[in-house]
């Protein structure tokens, strides 16, 4: 059992800063070795992008990379592109080519996630470059364990040793700072093709290997690891059988283990393991098949099964380190969906510890996270998950983060360790129930949301339902937006973060009035839809009524009975909901009140969801 | 390029953890099922992916009515084998039309018959997933592809604004204007597909074995005359000659090569030989440099 696998896929990813010839590399990589079409390399040779200076018939090795109609239009490499070749062993390269530009740096991020090797291109005349730090730090970040720093364009300095060896100096101290594991030098001219795939007679005192032999050289072996990890992915049924389908990771399974379905603490054993090609004793790493469980304890898709003598506990608090991708940034206290295996539960950044500096590594405090930026954050989630550390298993280890309306992939993270804090709070029960308090006060308790710009009349119309509530013998509350910023929110202030915050604290403080058996009223401008929606997940069906008070802006700048569209107008405000920030209006509320109509009209009808 | 039985284990995985996902994730997810090699392998696929269950969503065929009538004998008779849910669309319009590949415009048949065509059977059936066949090694802008890929309303691609992929780990989400598609058979080669078919014992389509086939010559390509609605120009008489196809699509659109393979592993030998890619029998992709990546952005799969 202990004989080492090689891998019979190798995955590789080229980086480096734009114009450094990383499409020309992999393309003369690729022709040398015969790997691509001879029709294929023809076009190659007759079509020529504007401003090309290769000469006709030569082949533009980048035109073979470069699939997009931008990319070839534009000259450069805008996203990842996905070339095979052979190696000498018979094992399998998948090429990842990366994009060098930084506001592609995403990108370069998606091609190193799965890969083994990569490669950081440096062009000799330009030196060490921010991007190629920032490339290096983030194959060390992504686990990339195997990394060739190749010094490309020597041909322009006549191959000289001195230019190789004052470029390899200048980024040692990098190397070993992000301690990537493995490491080499390797110069080249991809444009004449020194040292790439054939030696050529140009680099004789190089005697280290062509860049093709170290990538053959690597012999990378599956890794053999003992925590077998099963995400359930999907759930077959056929009459009575019920099979677990997915992938096993990281380690065996043999029927007859004993395993804990997770996160839940469910016990049972493996009594069969059904695939297409017969039932197996044993499974190892990468095998998907169909697990049975005896007794059928309760199992759905999210659930990881894991070997009960392993002890795995689930973490709904970890740290982790983020990149994030998207061009809205990250705002803490806002809930995203965390997507691990087939696991998916809403999640929320409750601090970021540090951004780090992606180029020497400082570590800086700040508020929100932009596109490309990388941080060590705190991550809550809705529910404990089976989460490995990063650096133990890629697989495992690695979680997205998916913005919950555009439900586009912001961010990726890799867990650095579980946070054990969540472990020690247990919630307490107590004998007294809502609903015997609500019962006590003779009503049903109930939050309703009034949401609308300022000056819509939020306030107004609260304090008129409040009146009548009161004086029909019922318990009601209003938590005023304005009110609350001048005590529990004071330390808040108007930007996107700010308001999400404002809405969770609120929607918290609504949620233990609810529980003591009050009509809660919020009057809160609560712009953003996806805050609202936040705050109505706390709830029970029923229990959360949304109310738009839908007043035209202009209507309510004439009012102005706090003058800020005034203010807004002076430029003295900015964030100002539908003036310096936008409004989104809700497209499910429970009710839609007219703010210019007769306010003892609205109240009426408000009174009627309210008792 | 080599392939073994190891790399197509890898492989294999890979492509029934994706339809897995596919199945699990999506309220309406379909199977495109175009009767070729990558098809014939793609339900090889889906069938191991749910064993011992049966494929939980239909397959989808999207006939041009100028498919190869051996195509469509096989099709059927795969259905019938494996007991599949198999849709066949056609854009009804387009035939009332009189669009065809020879007096249409290979770039507007295409458009029409296949294009359009799949956008009507998604829409009318109401899938928000579809699953296809290509491999990245077919075509350069394929290369750019995602795994899960999204389309925006109207089944547009926007290639510059892709959802970031990261390990294997798919967001398999959407909002309601938009669907997915699904490439299981990314990372495969051609030579892979071959490799699998062969270890395997996949049923594959007459049309990929050498037999003697009535044909002419245009330019340098060689057309299969498969039916009378095929125009013979001044006096041209079809020969007959022992061909094959590497790809199989639209009779008049598909060229044949010579060749003397007639079983599997004779395919797989010449393949591994060939240095010409397969799409360079399609005449279908010639057009313009980036055809393919235009295609794609309407709505081709």
């Amino acid at each position: 059992m202990s004989k080492q696998i090689l891998k019979p896929v190798i995955r590789l990813t080229t980086c480096g800063s734009v114009d450094d010839g990383k499409s020309t590399l992999i393309g003369r990589l690729l022709v040398e070795t015969d790997s691509i079409p001879h029709d294929t390399v023809a076009s190659a040779r007759n079509i020529r992008r504007g401003g090309s200076t290769i000469a006709a018939g030569e082949i533009d090795f980048s035109l073979l990379t470069d699939g997009l109609e931008a990319e070839r239009e534009q000259g450069i490499t805008i996203d990842v592109a996905y070339r095979s070749m052979s190696l000498l062993n018979g094992s399998r390269l998948i090429i990842a080519d990366a994009p060098g530009h930084e506001q592609y740096t995403r990108n370069m991020a998606v091609a190193a996630s799965r890969s083994d090797v990569a490669l950081v291109l440096i062009d000799a005349a330009r030196g060490v470059r921010p991007q190629t730090l920032r490339h290096l730090t983030i194959c060390a970040l992504m686990g990339v364990s195997r990394v060739a720093i190749v010094i490309n364009k020597l041909d322009i300095f006549d191959y000289s040793q001195e230019k190789f060896n004052e470029i390899t100096k200048s980024i040692e101290g990098a190397v070993s700072r992000l301690k990537i594991k493995d490491h080499a030098f390797i110069p080249v001219s991809a444009l004449a093709g020194d040292n790439v795939v054939h030696k050529g007679a140009n680099l004789d005192w190089f005697t280290g290997p062509t860049l093709l032999e170290y990538i053959q050289n690597q012999n990378l072996e599956i890794d053999t690891m003992t925590s077998p990890h099963f995400s359930i992915q999907y759930i077959s049924r056929v009459g009575t059988f019920r099979g677990l389908a997915g992938t096993l990771v990281n380690g065996t399974f043999s029927v007859g283990d004993q395993v804990t379905v997770l996160p839940g603490k469910n016990q049972a054993t493996i009594s069969k393991m059904i695939t297409f090609d017969g039932e197996l004793s044993t499974a190892s790493h990468g095998q998907t098949l169909n697990i049975l469980l005896e007794p059928e304890v309760d199992a759905a898709r999210g659930d990881v099964l894991h070997l009960a003598s392993n002890q795995v506990i689930p973490a709904d608090r970890f740290t982790a380190n983020l990149v994030w991708l998207s061009e809205s940034e990250l705002i803490h206290s806002r809930s995203y969906l965390l997507i691990s295996g087939s696991t998916t539960t809403p999640a929320i950044v409750t601090s970021i510890r540090h951004r780090i500096n992606p180029e020497f590594g400082e570590k800086d405090s700040v508020k929100v996270l932009k596109m490309n930026e990388i941080a060590e954050v705190e991550i809550a989630t809705d529910i404990a998950i089976a989460l490995t550390n990063y650096d133990v298993s890629r697989e495992t280890g690695n979680f997205i983060l998916v913005d919950r309306s555009t439900l586009n992939t912001v961010a990726a993270g890799m867990v650095v360790h579980a946070l054990r804090r969540s472990a020690n709070i247990t919630e307490q029960r107590y004998e007294v129930s809502a609903q015997s308090r609500a019962d006590q006060k003779g009503q049903t308790g109930k939050v309703i949301w009034l949401t609308g710009l300022s000056g819509s009349g939020k306030s107004t119309i609260a304090n008129e339902v409040a009146k009548e509530l009161f004086a029909s013998g019922r318990h009601a509350y209003v938590l005023d937006g304005d009110n609350l910023r001048l005590g529990l929110n004071k330390d808040l202030g108007f930007s996107k973060a700010g308001r999400a915050e404002n809405v969770r604290r609120v929607s918290e403080v609504a949620k233990l009035m609810l529980d003591a058996g009050l009509i809660v009223i919020v009057a809160l401008v609560s712009p953003f839809r996806v805050d609202r929606d936040q705050a109505r997940e706390l709830f029970k069906p029923g229990e959360f009524i949304e109310v738009w008070i839908n007043t035209p802006p202009e209507l309510c700048a004439a009012r102005d009975p706090k003058g800020l569209y005034q203010k807004a107008a002076s430029g003295e405000l900015q964030n100002l909901t539908g003036v310096g920030q936008e409004y989104e209006p809700p497209l499910n509320a429970e009710l839609v009140i007219d703010g210019t109509v007769d306010i003892a009209i609205n109240t009426e009808k408000l009174m009627e969801v309210a008792k | 390029m080599q392939s073994s039985p190891e790399i197509l284990k890898v492989l294999e995985n890979e492509s029934i953890e994706h339809f897995r996902e596919s199945a699990a994730a999506f309220q309406k997810p379909v199977m495109l099922y175009s009767i070729g090699k990558d098809s014939s392998v793609l339900l090889h696929l889906a069938r191991k992916a749910f064993y011992p269950g049966p494929i939980p969503f239909p397959l989808l065929h999207i006939d041009t009515t100028w498919k190869f009538r051996e195509m469509i004998s096989f099709r059927d008779q795969i259905a019938k084998d494996y007991d599949l849910n198999l849709i066949v669309h056609t854009n009804q319009a387009g035939v009332d039309e009189g669009i065809n590949p020879f007096t249409s415009g290979i770039s507007e048949y295409t458009r029409i018959m296949k294009t359009v065509a799949l956008r009507q059977a998604l829409d009318k059936y109401g899938f928000d997933a579809a699953i296809g066949g290509s491999r990245r090694d077919e075509e350069k802008s394929r290369a750019k592809e995602r795994i899960f890929s999204v389309r925006e309303s109207g089944h547009r691609w926007n290639p510059r604004e892709q959802r970031p992929e990261l390990w294997q780990t798919y967001n398999t989400k959407i909002r309601p204007d938009q669907t997915m598609r699904i490439f299981p058979l990314s990372d495969w080669t051609e030579l892979d597909i071959w490799n699998y078919i062969y270890l395997n014992d996949i049923p594959i389509n007459p049309l990929y074995f050498a037999k003697e086939r009535p044909i002419v010559w245009r330019g340098d390509q060689l057309l299969m005359v498969d039916d009378d609605r095929f125009p013979l120009i001044n006096g041209e008489k079809p020969e007959r000659k022992l061909i094959r196809f590497r790809t199989l699509g639209c009779y008049p659109l598909t060229a044949g090569v010579e060749s003397t393979a007639k079983s599997i592993r004779e395919v797989v030998d010449e393949v591994s030989q060939v240095k010409l890619s397969e799409r360079a029998t399609r005449l279908i992709d010639g057009d313009k440099e980036d055809s393919m990546e235009k295609k794609k952005t309407e709505g081709y799969f």
